[in-house]
This record gives C-alpha cells, sequence and structure tokens, in this order.
C-alpha cells in the first residue's frame, strides 16, 4: 500500500507555502518512483510548526515540520516516509505536548481528516449527532442542548438552547437558521479552521438546530476575506446534499434543510447579528433596535436560530455523547470547552481547545512559550478588538464568562493577541477607537461620533494637552458609549480604551495611576 | 477576481448575471460579487441596471454599494495587496510593514491611510481588518492567496514577482 503522506490545505498553512511543499513531495516521490498516497489535511493548529508534513506509520502519524521545499529531498533521505529520525522529526503528532495537553472536543478531527472526505468524517464520528438528534422528538433535541449549558461562542455567550426553544415554539410557515461565520475580530480564526479543515460538522450542527426548530432554510454568513473558507464550505454543502444530509428529507426522515453560503463584503459590524440579517436581506449592515429578538422576527421577520460557528459546530458531540458528557467540562457557568487562539506576539501560536477555567499564564507559557521577539509580554487583548487589554496582575484569573465580567474583561470569541514591551498601549487605545470610527454602521450617534472624539481626546492626553480634564472627558465619553450605543461595537469599544489608561497610565504619559472610572 | 476591462463592460454581460441571480431572496450582495468577480469591480454603469432589475431605486443599490469595504467602483489593478492592519499583525510589526508598502509603492501622501494604487498602475494596495492568519503574522492576501510572517523583504520579492507577472 502506499504511504500516507499529509500536507495541511488551511489557509494559514498555504499562507506559509504548503501548496509548494506538497507539490515538492509529489515530485520527489515521483523521481523515486515511490507509490504515496498525499492527504491533504486541515491544520492541527500549531502554526508554528506549519508546514506540519505528517507520515502515517504502524504505531501512528509522525510528524515533521516546520517544512520548506528545501527539506524534502533530506526527508526522502532520511526515509521519513517510514517514519524515520530526521532534525525536523516531532514524534508522534498526537503526543506532542501543545497537543496532548489539550481537551479537543469539537475540533478532535481537525488536521486528522481530509476536510471534504465524506466517509472518514462519519469513521470518525460525524454525523453521529444527526441520526440520534432523527431518533428523538424535536423538543427533546432541544433540551439536550439546553442540558449542555452551551453559551454562545461568539461572544456574547447567551445560552444556545433558549433560542432554539424560543424559534421552536414560534409559530411560522418559515424559520431559518443562520450561521454567523463573519469571524472579524483580530486575533481569531477558529471559525475559520471550522469551515476550512471540518466543514461537515458545521453542517451537521445546523441541521440538528433545524431538526430541533422546524427550520428548513439555513444561511452560512461568511466573511469575504475567507474565500478558502467560501469554497470548502460550498463544496461541503454539495457533498453533504448529495448524500442526503441535507435536502429535502434528511436521512429520509420527513426533516427538510436547505443550506447556503452568502458572502459577506468586508463590513466588521455585520459581525452583529441584527447588522448581518440586514445583510443577507441584500440592504446596508445597518444595526437593528432590539426587541424584537431574532429568535421571534430575524431574517425577513421570520423567526430565526442565529449561532456562530463554533456553537453550532460544539451541536453534534452534545447529542452524540449526551448533555453531561459536554457539561461536566468547565467551571461555573462557563461549560464545555473553548477553542482560544493564541496569536500576535507569541512563540508557540496556534489553537488550544481547553476546558473553561484554564489561565491566561497558563496558555501564554505552558503552551504559548512565551513571546516571539523575547522580550517581556505587557498586554494581552482577550476578546477581540472590543476586548480588554489584560495585564500581568490577572494572568491568574481564570477564564470563565462570569470571572472575566468580574474584572472588567470578556471571553468574547476567545482570540488572545499578545503584546510585547514595546507596544504602546496608548496608540492602541486610539486604534481601538479608530477601528470602531471606520466600522461604526453610522445608526447610533455615540459609535458613530464618539469614536471620532475619542481618537481626537486620545491625541490630546498624548501630546500633553491638558491631560487631566481630557482623562475626566475620556471617561465620560466611555461613559456615554457603553450605555448609549445600540450595539456592542460602540458599547465595548470603551473595553480596550479604558483598559489600556486604567493598567497602563504611563503609556498616555501620566505618572500616576488614575483613579477607578465610576 | 482583479481582471481589469478595458473600456466599458458591455451591458449584456452585467444583465446576465443580474438575471442570474435576480429571483433569490436578498439578492443584491450576491449580484454584486458576481460582478465585482467578473470584471474587478462594480462600474457605475451597473447601478441603475441592477435597481431596475430588483425593484429598488438608485440610492438604495448606490447605499449597499459604498457601505460594503470589499465593493470597488473603480477598476483596481492586476494585483491587489491586501495588507492586515488589526491588532494581532500590529503586535508582530504590521505598522512598520505598511509604511514600507506605502514607500515601495510610492503612494501619495493621501493614500497612506486607506491605500491605493501604484503609479505605475500594477498594484493596488488597500487595508483589511484580520485575515485569520493572526498566529503567523503579520499577513497579507496577493489576489486573494494567504502569505503569513511577511517581512520587507519578502514584500518586496512578492511586488516584484507580481509586476513581471503583470508585464509579461
Amino acid at each position: 500500500m502506499p504511504v500516507k503522506i499529509f500536507v495541511p490545505c488551511d489557509s494559514a498553512s498555504l499562507a506559509l507555502g504548503a501548496d509548494a511543499v506538497a507539490a515538492a513531495i509529489t515530485a520527489e516521490a515521483a523521481l523515486r518512483g515511490l507509490a504515496i498516497d498525499l492527504v491533504r489535511n486541515g491544520s492541527r493548529g500549531m502554526f508554528w510548526l506549519e508546514p506540519l508534513v505528517e507520515v502515517q506509520t504502524p504505531s501512528g502519524r509522525i510528524a515533521y515540520g516546520p517544512v520548506t521545499v528545501h527539506d524534502i529531498a533530506s526527508l526522502f533521505d532520511a526515509q521519513f516516509q517510514s517514519g524515520a529520525a530526521h532534525r525536523l522529526r516531532l514524534g508522534l503528532t498526537e503526543e506532542i505536548p501543545y497537543l496532548r495537553q489539550q481537551e479537543r472536543l469539537t475540533f478532535s478531527r481537525m488536521g486528522v481528516i481530509a476536510p471534504l472526505a465524506l466517509a472518514e468524517f462519519e469513521a470518525h464520528g460525524g454525523f453521529a449527532g444527526l441520526r440520534h438528534a432523527l431518533t428523538l422528538a424535536p423538543a427533546e433535541v432541544v433540551q439536550q442542548v439546553l442540558d449542555s449549558g452551551l453559551r454562545g461562542r461568539g461572544g456574547a455567550a447567551f445560552p444556545a438552547g433558549i433560542k432554539w426553544r424560543t424559534v421552536a415554539g414560534a409559530a411560522a410557515l418559515q424559520k431559518y437558521i443562520v450561521c454567523n461565520a463573519d469571524e472579524g475580530d483580530s486575533g481569531t480564526y477558529s471559525d475559520r479552521m471550522v469551515m476550512e479543515g471540518d466543514p461537515f460538522m458545521l453542517i451537521e450542527g445546523m441541521a440538528i438546530a433545524a431538526v430541533a426548530t422546524g427550520a428548513t432554510q439555513g444561511t452560512i454568513y461568511i466573511r469575504s476575506e475567507y474565500p478558502h473558507a467560501v469554497a470548502t464550505m460550498r463544496k461541503a454543502i454539495d457533498l453533504a446534499n448529495a448524500a442526503g444530509f441535507l435536502g429535502n428529507s434528511i436521512l429520509g426522515s420527513a426533516h427538510r434543510f436547505h443550506l447556503e453560503v452568502r458572502k459577506a463584503a468586508g463590513a466588521y459590524i455585520c459581525g452583529e447579528e441584527t447588522a448581518m440579517l440586514e445583510s443577507i436581506e441584500g440592504k446596508r449592515g445597518v444595526v437593528r433596535a432590539k426587541p424584537p429578538i431574532p429568535a421571534v422576527q430575524g431574517l425577513f421577520g421570520q423567526p430565526t436560530v442565529i449561532n456562530n460557528v463554533i456553537t453550532l459546530a460544539s451541536v453534534p458531540l452534545i447529542l452524540a455523547q449526551g448533555a453531561a458528557y459536554y457539561k461536566n467540562y468547565g467551571v461555573g457557568r462557563s461549560h464545555g470547552t473553548l477553542p482560544l487562539q493564541l496569536t500576535g506576539n507569541i512563540l508557540h501560536g496556534g489553537l488550544v481547545e481547553k476546558a473553561f477555567g484554564v489561565t491566561l499564564r497558563q496558555l501564554l507559557f505552558d503552551f504559548g512559550g512565551g513571546s516571539a521577539t523575547g522580550r517581556p509580554i505587557k498586554a494581552v487583548q482577550v476578546g477581540g478588538p472590543l476586548g480588554a487589554y489584560v495585564p500581568e496582575a490577572l494572568w491568574d484569573v481564570p477564564l470563565d464568562y462570569e470571572a472575566y465580567a468580574a474584572v472588567g474583561a470578556t471571553v468574547g470569541h476567545g482570540g488572545l493577541v499578545v503584546h510585547d514591551d514595546t507596544a504602546d498601549l496608548s496608540q492602541l487605545a486610539r486604534y481601538a477607537m479608530e477601528f470602531c470610527a471606520i466600522e461604526s454602521c453610522g445608526k447610533c450617534t455615540p459609535c458613530r461620533i464618539g469614536s471620532t472624539r475619542g481618537v481626537e481626546v486620545i491625541d490630546r492626553i498624548t501630546q500633553g494637552n491638558n491631560p487631566a480634564s481630557q482623562v475626566r472627558l475620556l471617561r465620560d465619553l466611555c461613559d456615554t458609549m457603553l450605555h448609549g450605543s445600540l450595539c456592542a461595537l460602540g458599547g465595548m469599544t470603551p473595553n480596550p480604551v479604558l483598559s489600556a489608561l486604567n493598567h497602563y497610565p504611563q503609556d498616555f504619559g501620566l505618572a500616576a495611576p488614575v483613579p477607578e472610572a465610576a | 477576481m482583479s481582471s481589469v476591462v478595458d473600456g466599458t463592460p458591455p451591458p449584456e454581460r452585467i444583465q446576465a448575471l443580474v438575471a442570474a441571480k435576480k429571483q433569490l431572496p436578498g439578492a443584491l450582495l450576491p449580484i454584486l460579487h458576481d460582478i465585482q468577480d467578473a470584471l474587478g469591480h462594480v462600474p457605475a454603469a451597473a447601478v441603475g441596471l441592477i435597481a431596475s432589475e430588483l425593484h429598488l431605486s438608485r440610492a438604495e443599490v448606490h447605499g449597499v454599494l459604498s457601505f460594503y469595504h470589499h465593493f470597488r467602483t473603480e477598476p483596481s489593478a492586476p494585483t491587489v495587496l491586501q495588507l492586515c492592519r488589526a491588532e494581532a499583525c500590529q503586535a508582530m510589526g504590521a505598522n512598520r510593514l505598511w509604511a514600507h508598502a506605502c514607500d515601495t509603492l510610492a503612494l501619495d501622501a493621501s493614500q497612506t491611510a486607506q491605500g491605493g494604487t501604484s503609479a505605475d498602475g500594477a498594484i493596488t494596495l488597500a487595508p483589511v481588518y484580520c485575515l485569520g492568519l493572526c498566529s503567523t503574522a503579520p499577513a497579507l492576501a496577493l489576489n486573494e492567496q494567504p502569505h503569513a510572517r511577511v517581512d520587507a523583504e519578502q514584500f518586496d520579492r512578492l511586488v516584484a514577482a507580481a509586476r513581471s507577472a503583470t508585464c509579461r
């Protein structure tokens, strides 16, 4: 049998030359007359090792990385195709501490299978959740999701089962499932990895949502910055349709579910659920006032379940293994696992799926290995552009929605952006306001005008132009944005700004720590 | 996606693209995507046509077209370079890379915030806010193909390769 060699096709692997590596392996094998079976798998999420090439051996998959085209001849010379020693050899992939110390529930197949290999997906537990859901009454499916404690992984952490129950209970001729794949937060890519690396898992989660709520139409709204995710998701939907997992009768049942991809168009605000609905309807991505909530009046005015990619992708396992299995992971009211993304200035950047309760310090040092530059880590922005800058004093707080809220931070979508001691937090605070100004939909004044005024006020502080009164003004402005904005963009931009100001006043040219805001 | 079409794009072509999707609920964004994918931009001439086919006002179509950063109403260069300017890339020197890009492409001062097209018309530089390559920062996309851990030297190589590919 030809030996199986795996070269990832994840965007981050491609960005580091995976296609050229795959081509070089094929060419070198042909030159040497060796029969190989080259598989393009998803990424294991250890991006400092990409392109990570794996070889199937009787004792398991052996990893080599990071591999460049210049290493291919020497790898073959060393007989890497049988797992032999080489300076890039990392041993059994599953035994690499970074992977072994994770709790990969949602990401269990990630990097293991080829993304579009339906049979492999099923062989690794795929569609077991959907098959089980089809044996249950819809209300029982909703109850499983409620009992699992699953909360929205997009950032808002709203219990998924409650949304589902509301839509299931609504009387309407048409209901929708919308997957929010407008993953615009810097420092996050777990949605992208799911769509590129295990797309059938998302399809399965959405089909389960359809069975539970009676929705017959689904939309995955994917950002235009993710062309590979769009292409893979579309192919996966075609394959799932052809195999009977979608369409007029899901696996021969009475449940009908049609799924489509809609491509976004580069507006961060469309990650906000009501702006996203407007966009899918073909309009400007302007936020809607709530109520009515989308579960009651959502897409085209109909009851709509809106969940993030990771939320929906967590559902198949819950249905396959039971609510209790999932709920037993985590701490407090944060149940299950969260795919955390170690990004920015970090030595070992990558995806770490852990149960809630892990600390930033464990992630930064046990997994991340410290900064990429080797300099001290100064600040970590947790939870995207609207998340707080977390100083070292708070790195031992367990990652848990409530514990983070208590210290004025957010878990968000699990992105951690690491900055070393060369970072100027006043400039990052300024950028937060600037970003809000660029991306504001313009509907509410605190966000539209406040963000521009915020840039100006921060500039006056850093220029030493009457800083004491300007700091008061900035706090007052942030208070107005927090309480007066229609959605999280204006309402949460104060998080990075005030956390920078409170924890790093010296970066603003302010000597003494400033008093806390009221 | 970035092919430049000389002269006026044929109205029949736009007409056909609109007709193919006009029955979709919420058809406007898919249609604008198809037009930009085919022509490299959405020409002003398309606005009236789309509006009448979808029973919208020209203002509504213009409103959508101008709201979304992705859509262009002017032709771009054959090579579109989207350089990430968000936090994770900033943490790895994206601001320096952006400055280097503006210098290398000789963009004038008015273009250093929002990007622009180099004087020789070969390359359009545009800011992008996250490509999802945050563990391998700084990142860019060259005609939608991702490149990670980009330094000034690699940037120059990519630009040189793009230029020579265009000149052939």
